[in-house]
């Protein structure tokens, strides 16, 4: 299990799909078969956008306002050890 | 996959699709369990062809459901069984189905192994063949040992072994954890409702109270046994057990019968549960636009649990449970774990039970003997 560094770059993994819905969105890793509840929009979009950007702190500032930057960090920690989101 | 209450309350309204779809590819069998929840049997002449289920995968695929539950009936019985699961995982839709192994010869079993994003559950209803025979019928206890050791050899990796927990079984949760062990294998138990066939035996062998109990506390000790979000009902006893812990019938669960028939969920193959069918304007419409799904997707009236302090655990149970057992839909569940389902069921009398509305039984299913 990797730990979550924000300075550092990661992407969504190649073996997750994202599915939107109104809360935001469901994703599946399926190769783990683990399913995984991004819970607000805004997270939707920043794990999306991750690959774009050279830290996940970058990714995140450019979408939610500075207040909600530390929990959106929190928020991108737990998608590690379903490995939801990768390193790169 | 413990979800918070405001997620909870959003699925309870519905999502654009489902996350637990169950497909069920005919209802042929060639065995006739004593408690089966589709009353399978005979193949229906109706069931879609190769051509409609194919298509069914390309919807499937194109509505971004990650994975479907195939079951039947036997589904490896279909002459096109292998086509429709290769094209499901072909177009990322992954595939967990349900046997009970009688047809998993050697070969199955190495196709299968060869497959990405496939997950086997072979049934098994007692740990023992008695126990199982006695439900599942003669010789089912070996088939399913036989399809484990063949998927075991041919390396198939961590398979499930599937069992409806009964009166009868319930004390050989620990053996069957060994079972599970002694194979690398994942155990998954569900619970014993009164759908299909299992309203004959649902008053004989669904769990007392004090079974009830001792089948939570093991749980919630056991949080990598699989239950498909079975037992929430049982949350009511204390801490939730792992799962959204909702009834999820036409909000983020549903089934596809073999003639393409749309459900609420698996376990109420009835008029009052259909939804339509996927020959009309496809799934999705249906899962979509129906007024059942629309309906149910509003929120629940807690009835007669209301006054229930345990309500946000448990939300009165098992739909399925309840009118099958001809209660309302806004009593307690049969099982409530504090008695008042009990209750409930006596106030009702000898009232005749709703039967499932579809029935391919053949002209012999097994007679539960019980010991
Ligand atoms: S009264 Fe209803 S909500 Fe309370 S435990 Fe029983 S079934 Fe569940
Ligand atoms: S009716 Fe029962 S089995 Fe079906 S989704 Fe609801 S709780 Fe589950």
């Amino acid at each position: 299990m990797s730990l979550f560094d924000a300075t550092r770059a990661w992407q969504l993994s190649d073996d997750v799909s994202l599915r939107d819905e109104p809360f935001g969105a469901l994703a599946y890793h399926h190769v783990n078969r683990r399913l995984v509840f991004l819970k607000s929009r805004e997270l939707v979009t920043i794990v999306r956008r991750l690959e774009d950007y050279d830290s996940a702190r970058d990714a995140i500032v450019d979408h939610v306002p500075e207040a909600h930057v530390e929990r959106y960090e929190t928020a991108l920690a737990t998608l590690v050890p379903s490995e939801i989101i990768r390193g790169r | 996959m413990a979800a918070n209450s405001s997620l909870r309350d959003r699925f309870e309204r519905g999502l654009n699709a489902p996350i637990c779809l169950t497909w069920e590819l005919t209802y042929a069998c060639n065995l006739a369990c004593a408690h089966c929840l589709s009353s399978s049997g005979r193949r229906d002449p109706r069931e879609l062809t190769t051509s409609e289920a194919l298509a069914l995968v390309d919807e499937i695929a194109a509505m971004q459901i990650f994975y479907i539950n195939i079951g039947g009936g036997e589904p490896m019985i279909r002459s096109d069984f292998f086509d429709i699961v290769e094209h499901a995982v072909h177009r990322h839709v992954g595939v967990k189905f349900s046997t009970n192994g009688t047809r998993l010869t050697p070969d199955a079993a190495r196709r299968l192994a060869a497959t990405d994003y496939l997950d086997v559950q072979i049934s098994i209803d007692g740990v023992d063949r008695a126990t199982n025979d006695a439900l599942r019928g003669e010789g089912s206890y070996d088939a399913a040992r036989r399809a484990m050791d063949n998927l075991a050899a041919a390396n198939f990796g961590p398979f499930k072994i599937s069992v409806v927990v009964t009166r009868d079984n319930v004390t050989q949760l620990d053996e069957y954890e060994k079972l599970a062990q002694s194979y690398g294998a994942e155990l998954r138990l569900t619970r014993l409702r009164p759908s299909g066939r299992g309203v004959d035996v649902w008053d004989d062998l669904h769990l007392t109270r004090e079974q009830n109990r001792d089948l939570y506390r093991w749980l919630l000790d056991r949080p990598s046994v699989l239950t498909g979000d079975s037992f929430f009902h049982l949350s009511a006893l204390g801490d939730p057990l792992e799962g959204l812990n909702l009834c999820g019938a036409g909000r983020v669960v549903c089934l596809i019968d073999p003639v393409g028939n749309v459900y609420a969920c698996p376990f109420v193959i009835h008029d009052q549960f259909l939804a339509g069918n996927v020959r009309d304007a496809g799934f999705g419409a249906v899962w979509r636009d129906s007024a059942l799904f629309t309906s149910l997707r509003e929120p629940g009236n807690p009835g007669a649990c209301s006054a229930c302090g345990s309500y946000d655990a448990c939300r009165g149970g098992c739909m399925a449970a309840k009118f099958f057992t001809g209660l309302e839909l806004d009593d307690p569940d049969p099982e409530c774990v504090h008695g008042h389902g009990e209750v409930a069921l006596a106030a009702k009398g000898l009232t005749i039970r709703p039967r499932s509305s579809e029935d391919h039984s053949g002209r012999t299913s097994v007679r539960l003997q019980r010991r």
